[in-house]
């Protein structure tokens, strides 16, 4: 199935042009695609929430939109910029995953400060201490990652991802592990994102969670966008988003 | 974004800094775990005393024994380190981090190969000493030069052992295939490095062994100039 368009372009958003787009994304590992034909425009401080089952290719989109895959056909432009792209293009994107990201024997500010220097980040003692502060983590700045628990690993990998103010943030299962301050400060941090302009891509298996960011959501499978649909300012009908997931998923309507 | 693309907050990826900042963060992580360190060194000293109680010296002169006992431990301890040098970037994937940041592959690599220069030089340290003890070779300034032929074949080791380590380090048998893939490749290091260790410990004149000098730098040019080229083809998935 041909995916359709997404084009999300939040009220007020930058008449200057995307600042994210993919045309008619294909990867395939041997002979299965993983994802087959997805295209997307994302403007400024757009937030697109992705759903959909393990395996339908979630992952493997975002690794493509982050330039860390290259794709099979298809390309990813950032800014007007083809990623993956140079240094410059490289730095403003952001990376969060169900994996930590760090270096257990390293510090939590170790670990924070080698991102930021990195993604050249000037003064990164500074950027460092203040994201810290912003994940509320800084008061186990000194103490190696290993010892740290789940839950405050991912706290401090998301510091990692955010420490150097990317312009398109890529998030897969963020909130895995956070427990209720660390949610809301993930959220209170992707909420301050998108109100600097930063274009946020967001895949979730929690609908609430990820449509209460987002101001677009699509769901895919089999590598592919089944769905798309606006998310209203006003709010969103979660229990009826979650009867068509249900109806497009599980009982094989797509 | 501004129109020029340029932030006053951020500089310019800067090549030896960031390869610098690489190899940095690589040895503090072995300074703080001294797993592979231990490892490698624990390997060189058991190495060295096997060989020495297996050896008997009236049937060969230590002269001949110990080059070869030298380069035999150089290239299997160097060998633990090098398996390392990725795992520790891919057990929480922040390897996907490095390779999403303003640093280029090159000086990754590049990082990469200066922190597992350091490492082998750091267990020959060990070894070298060990080696001399056991097989009671004559200590002198030639040791110096012998010192020059280890630092120039930990060159060579590191350059293509790093760039073999990365390809292997994507694979499930990573253990397995990285000995596999090297040892060929170290072979053109090793010969030399150890004619050249002969010719010192023999007492003969260094121009003698200098034919052998010249194939080691010869290897460091060519293979740490084409492993910087190859590198960023072997990070695709």
């Amino acid at each position: 199935m041909q995916s359709p368009h997404v084009t999300a372009a939040p009220e007020g958003a930058s008449a200057s042009g995307p600042a994210l787009t993919a045309v008619a994304l294909v990867r395939a590992f041997g002979g299965r695609r993983a994802v087959n034909g997805v295209s997307l425009t994302l403007h400024t401080g757009a937030c697109l929430a992705l759903f959909g089952p393990n395996g339908a290719g979630k992952t493997t989109l975002l690794r493509l939109l982050g330039g860390l895959l290259k794709p099979t056909t298809g390309a990813t432009r950032l800014h007007g910029q083809p990623l993956p792209g140079d240094a410059e293009t490289r730095r403003l994107v952001g990376l969060i995953s169900h994996h930590a990201m760090l270096y257990p024997a390293l510090s939590v500010r170790e670990n924070v400060r080698f991102a930021a220097e990195c993604q050249g980040v000037i003064n990164a003692d500074d950027a460092t201490t203040r994201v810290l502060t912003q994940l509320r983590v800084l008061d186990r700045a000194d103490t190696a990652v290993r010892y740290l628990s789940r839950g405050l690993q991912q706290r401090v990998s998301i510091a990692r991802a955010l420490v150097h103010g990317p312009q398109l943030v890529l998030l897969d299962e963020p909130y895995t592990g956070l427990d209720e301050a660390g949610a809301q400060a993930l959220t209170d941090a992707l909420g301050a994102l998108k109100a600097n302009g930063a274009t946020l891509v967001l895949v979730t298996h929690n609908l609430s969670e990820g449509l209460a960011l987002a101001t677009h959501s699509a769901i895919m499978q089999r590598g592919t966008f089944v769905d798309e649909a606006l998310v209203s300012p006003s709010g969103f009908d979660v229990p009826g988003y979650q009867a068509k997931y249900r109806a497009l998923v599980h009982e094989g309507l797509a | 974004m501004s129109g020029s693309r340029l932030s006053t907050t951020h500089r310019a990826p800067s090549y030896l800094a960031d390869a610098w900042r690489i190899a940095r963060k690589d040895l503090l992580i072995e300074f703080r775990t001294r797993s592979a360190f231990l490892a490698a060194t624990v390997f060189a000293v058991l190495a060295v005393v096997i060989f020495r109680f297996t050896w008997d010296p009236t049937a060969i002169p230590a002269m001949d024994l110990a080059p070869g006992v030298l380069w035999v431990i150089f290239t299997f301890s160097g060998l633990l380190g090098l398996n390392r040098s990725f795992g520790l970037e891919l057990a929480e994937r922040a390897y996907d981090g490095l390779l999403a940041s303003q640093v280029s592959r090159e000086a990754i690599f590049t990082g990469k190969v200066i922190a597992n220069f350091v490492f082998v030089m750091c267990v020959q340290a060990v070894a070298l000493p060990a080696v001399a003890l056991f097989f009671d070779l004559p200590v002198g300034p030639s040791w110096w030069i012998i010192v020059g032929i280890v630092l120039l074949a930990s060159l060579g080791l590191s350059a293509v052992g790093t760039l073999f380590a990365a390809i292997a380090s994507n694979t499930r048998l990573a253990e397995l295939l990285l000995p596999m893939m090297t040892l060929p490749f170290f072979v053109p290091l090793v010969i030399p490095a150890a004619q050249a260790t002969a010719v010192v410990l023999r007492g003969q004149p260094i121009a003698d062994g200098m034919a052998w000098l010249k194939v080691l730098l010869a290897f460091d040019l060519v293979f740490v100039s084409a492993c910087i080229v190859v590198f960023p083809f072997t990070i695709e998935e």
